[in-house]
């Protein structure tokens, strides 16, 4: 090595290091949100809170635009983003015939911040870009086979190596630095109507994987070495053998085995018990019972803690008993620690898709409050021993209709929520609106998935951004919303704000105290949550519009 | 289920509010009249798309015909014509994971031919290829499943809606309906108009339109337009229909064809709305569903 070379070296290599990073080492993940974004939820307690200060209520109305980028999906490179620089070659992989046309996408993912690269995905397609700029740093595209193409909620990452789900049903792993496959894997036959929407969530040398399906099949959350793709454990969330608990709550085996209860939605992780926790979806049929019988059908539309090293289930906790409007509770459960009646406690809290409110203990699945956070529901008529919500049977579909709220969309969706350790509070986007579910299949042997009625909305009574304090249940306040409900979720940070689009064409950030709104940019109906991270000194705040991420920092 | 009905409910307004007259104005609107905070969404919305799951090249005509022969003289009496499970207990092969991953009667010709005696499935004598064409029929009825796993239709029509008492439905009506309608006048006729009761029903409970999310802000001239009046700090006042509104703008579509945007600060200018369908969205929590039957039941004889 010549002495130019040396001092070459020596003067690139801290910024080669600097630049590319060693990734996520799994250990990072533990830590509470704060400076990159190295997971779905940011960190594992699915809070979505940001120790980050700098933007706070004082100076937000000066966050001001950095940059924004247009993402092109499918096999041709689009216009590039915006840094200046020429887009990246697309690397194609993929087992599909590459004529399917999919059309355009929706960025509805959580991008995950390492190093000062942005990774996020829409259905087959996974981007890196420069944080600083939003420049192409590569983009990889996935041939389908088929399947849903609904949305693709985003990336793993451990150490340099990415993971993410297809919709035909594949684990996919690239090289962080090169978009370059390492290894796809089958997690589900797509010929059975699965198809994969979730983030997998990396815990220490786990790769969590969950799936979706609407044809009644069994619903499963599955575990995968990150450096093989081997699979570690599968747990089926429905009963699939004699003897397996939950079984009496179906009329036969069979009905078990075709009940759903799909892992539509990343789970929070607790390193300190090392339970995965997890919500699941509706049972199948989804509106009618002829073969699924009157019990609670578990572990569909539940909270579900499983031990992540072995895969067995330590609790569980039925957020909808007995489902009869397709009300998955997929949603993104909270791990809290706090004051409750005077003791601290470890909790998990769910704001479910019906319309109803759990705190649970999360070391034992604990019940500890139920209440009803949907202002207009009106399904259920009683809560049963565990304090769960079962359906008023003249609220199901009936062949004249009956009127109820929240349709099958949900009082909220898959939307992630957020709370506050500042405040206290639980926020999450509420829509209090009306369908008419007429019983279309009156065949005594019960229908399939979705099938067998039709549904039909009729209005709405309003959509909200809701505060709930998990010690009661109970609402704070409702701020209306003008348009159509919250859009993309919930982000709230130590500089005492809540950032959410407002449905409306707006990235909003509220006063995370009082919900009043502080600073607002016109940027299009936010389809992601808003995220937060810091890079040379400044906190960005990042949001998704359709196919465009937009960065917004202080100067 | 994840959000996939979204999609799905964008055509469902459009076909029920057809049948509603004064739709026609909303129809005929100028381009601009379309009020942004409702048309940006469901544009994105409507991106991405359902994927065919199976993407299978059409089976042999033949050989389905005959294995749908074997499968009435074999199999019916077990797991039904309609594939759902027969009068003999046998499982609904619609939602079998063996027939819905079935390739050639890899799967399911072992299973004829004695592979699942043991759980109740007897042995059916059937030689290799008929096996593969009771496959091949299975495959075709399972390649007929909807989106979301509806069923295949079975041919036959809905049952009626109309349970409701008429008697109950005009002394109801009388007493919620008629400060503002009336059978002579705006509803004379609506059961002509909208013929199929479970459309009827839809579209009055919907209050003239099966719009998902309210207010629905209206086109000029209709019933449902949404009024606003703006009043500025000076005391200044304006009027018109409300073309968009949150919580930092609304924006006012003027008599003489202009439109105005106000910045909204806090409760400055003062913003009254005044939406005609809010006793619709209001009601929607008072019905119990004998109320809305009974309404549709009278709504039907007003021919």
């Amino acid at each position: 090595m010549t002495l130019k070379e040396l001092i070459l070296s020596a003067a690139l290599s801290p910024l080669v290091l600097f630049a590319q990073g060693n990734g996520v080492a799994p250990s990072e993940i533990l830590k509470p949100l704060k400076d990159s974004w190295p997971t779905y939820n940011g960190d594992y307690s699915g809070k979505r809170y940001s120790a980050l200060t700098q933007v706070d209520q004082t100076n937000v109305m000066h966050l001001t635009l950095a940059w924004m980028t247009r993402v092109t999906p499918g096999q041709t490179s689009g216009p590039g983003g915006r840094g200046g620089r020429a887009p990246a070659a697309v690397i194609v992989g993929g087992e599909g015939p590459g004529d399917i046309n999919v059309g355009g996408g929706t960025i509805k993912a959580s991008a995950l911040e390492v190093d000062g690269v942005l990774y996020f995905t829409m259905p087959d397609n996974a981007w890196a870009v420069d944080a600083r700029d939003g420049s192409e740093l590569w983009h990889y595209f996935w041939k389908t086979k088929g399947g849903t193409h609904i949305g693709n909620r985003g990336l793993g990452m451990w150490n340099s190596f990415l993971f993410m789900e297809t919709p035909d049903d594949y684990l996919v792993s690239l090289d962080s630095k090169t978009g370059k496959e390492r290894w796809h894997k089958p997690i589900a036959d797509l010929a059975q109507g699965y198809f994969s929407t979730p983030a997998p969530v990396v815990v220490g040398n786990h790769v969590l994987v969950g799936t979706g399906n609407d044809l009644d099949a069994p619903g499963m959350l599955q575990s995968f070495d990150p450096e093989t793709g081997d699979l570690q454990w599968k747990f089926y969330t429905v009963p699939m053998n004699p003897g397996d608990p939950g079984l009496n709550t179906w009329a036969s085996l069979d009905a078990a085995r075709h009940g759903g209860g799909q892992a539509w939605v990343p789970g929070a992780y607790d390193p300190d018990t090392k339970l995965y926790i997890f919500s699941t979806g509706n049972p199948t049929p989804a509106f009618t019972n002829g073969t699924r019988g009157e019990g609670d059908n578990l572990f569909t539309c539940a909270l579900i803690a499983l031990n992540v090293d072995t895969g067995k289930m330590a609790w569980y906790y039925s957020t909808s008993p007995h489902d009869m409007h397709d009300y998955d509770s997929a949603q993104t459960p909270v791990l809290v620690d706090g004051m409750f009646n005077g003791k601290m406690r470890k909790m998990v809290l769910t704001a479910a898709r019906n319309g109803y409110w759990f705190t649970l203990d999360r070391l034992t699945g604990e019940h500890l409050v139920t209440s009803k956070y949907g202002l207009l529901t009106n399904w259920s008529d009683k809560l049963t021993k565990a304090g769960g919500p079962y359906p008023d049977a003249e609220k199901n579909a009936t062949i004249a209709g009956s009127l109820v709220s929240p349709t099958s969309d949900g009082t909220t969706n898959w939307e992630p929520p957020s709370y506050s350790p500042d405040t206290g509070l639980f926020y999450v986007a509420e829509s209090d609106d009306y369908s008419i579910f007429y019983l279309t299949d009156l065949d005594p042997r019960g229908s399939m998935g979705l099938g067998g009625k039709d549904e039909v909305q009729v209005g709405s009574g309003g959509s909200f951004l809701t505060a709930i304090d998990y010690r009661t249940g109970e609402v704070k306040w409702r701020r209306p919303y003008y348009g159509q409900g919250g859009g993309g979720g919930m982000l709230t940070t130590a500089g005492k704000l809540l950032f959410a689009g407002d449905g409306a064409g707006n990235l909003v950030a509220h006063d995370v105290v009082t919900g009043k709104p502080l600073w607002n940019t016109r940027i299009g109906w936010v389809t992601n949550p808003a995220q937060t991270f810091m890079l040379d000194g400044r906190q960005y705040v990042i949001a998704a519009t359709g196919d465009t991420l937009w960065a917004f920092v202080l100067y | 289920m994840v959000r996939v009905k979204n999609w799905l409910l964008i055509a469902l307004p459009t076909l029920l509010t057809i049948a509603v007259a004064d739709h026609a104005a909303a129809q005929t609107a100028p381009p601009g009249a379309t009020p942004p905070a409702a048309s940006v969404p469901t544009a994105v919305r409507r991106s991405g798309g359902l994927v065919p799951g199976q993407k299978r090249p059409p089976g042999d005509p033949v050989q389905i015909e005959r294995g749908k022969t074997l499968y009435g003289i074999s199999c019916t009496s077990c797991h039904g014509a309609d594939l759902r499970g027969g009068d003999l207990g046998g499982p609904n092969l619609l939602r079998s994971q063996v027939a819905l991953s079935d390739q050639d009667g890899e799967l399911i010709a072992p299973i004829i031919q004695g592979a699942r005696q043991n759980s109740g499935m007897p042995a059916v004598p059937m030689s290799p290829a008929d096996g593969k064409a009771v496959a091949a029929y299975v495959r075709s009825v399972v390649a007929t499943i909807g989106t979301q796993g509806k069923p295949p239709s079975i041919g036959k029509p809905a049952p009626s809606v109309l349970v409701g008492d008429v008697t109950a439905g005009q002394a109801y009506f009388a007493s919620k309906c008629a400060s503002c309608h009336s059978p002579t006048g705006d509803l004379a006729g609506i059961a002509t108009r909208v013929s199929d009761p479970k459309a009827l029903q839809n579209v009055w409970v919907g209050g003239g339109r099966n719009r998902r999310f309210g207010p629905t802000l209206g086109a000029p001239g209709s019933r449902h337009t949404v009024m606003v009046t703006i009043t500025e700090a000076s005391g200044e006042s304006v009027e018109g229909r409300l073309v968009r509104i949150d919580d930092f703008l609304v924006t006012v579509a003027l008599a003489d064809g202009t439109s105005r945007t106000f910045r909204r600060e806090g409760d400055i200018p003062k913003v009254d709305v005044h939406d005609p369908m809010k006793m619709h969205r209001d009601l929607l929590a008072a019905y119990t569903d004998k109320d809305m039957h009974d309404v549709t039941a009278y709504l039907v004889t007003l021919k």
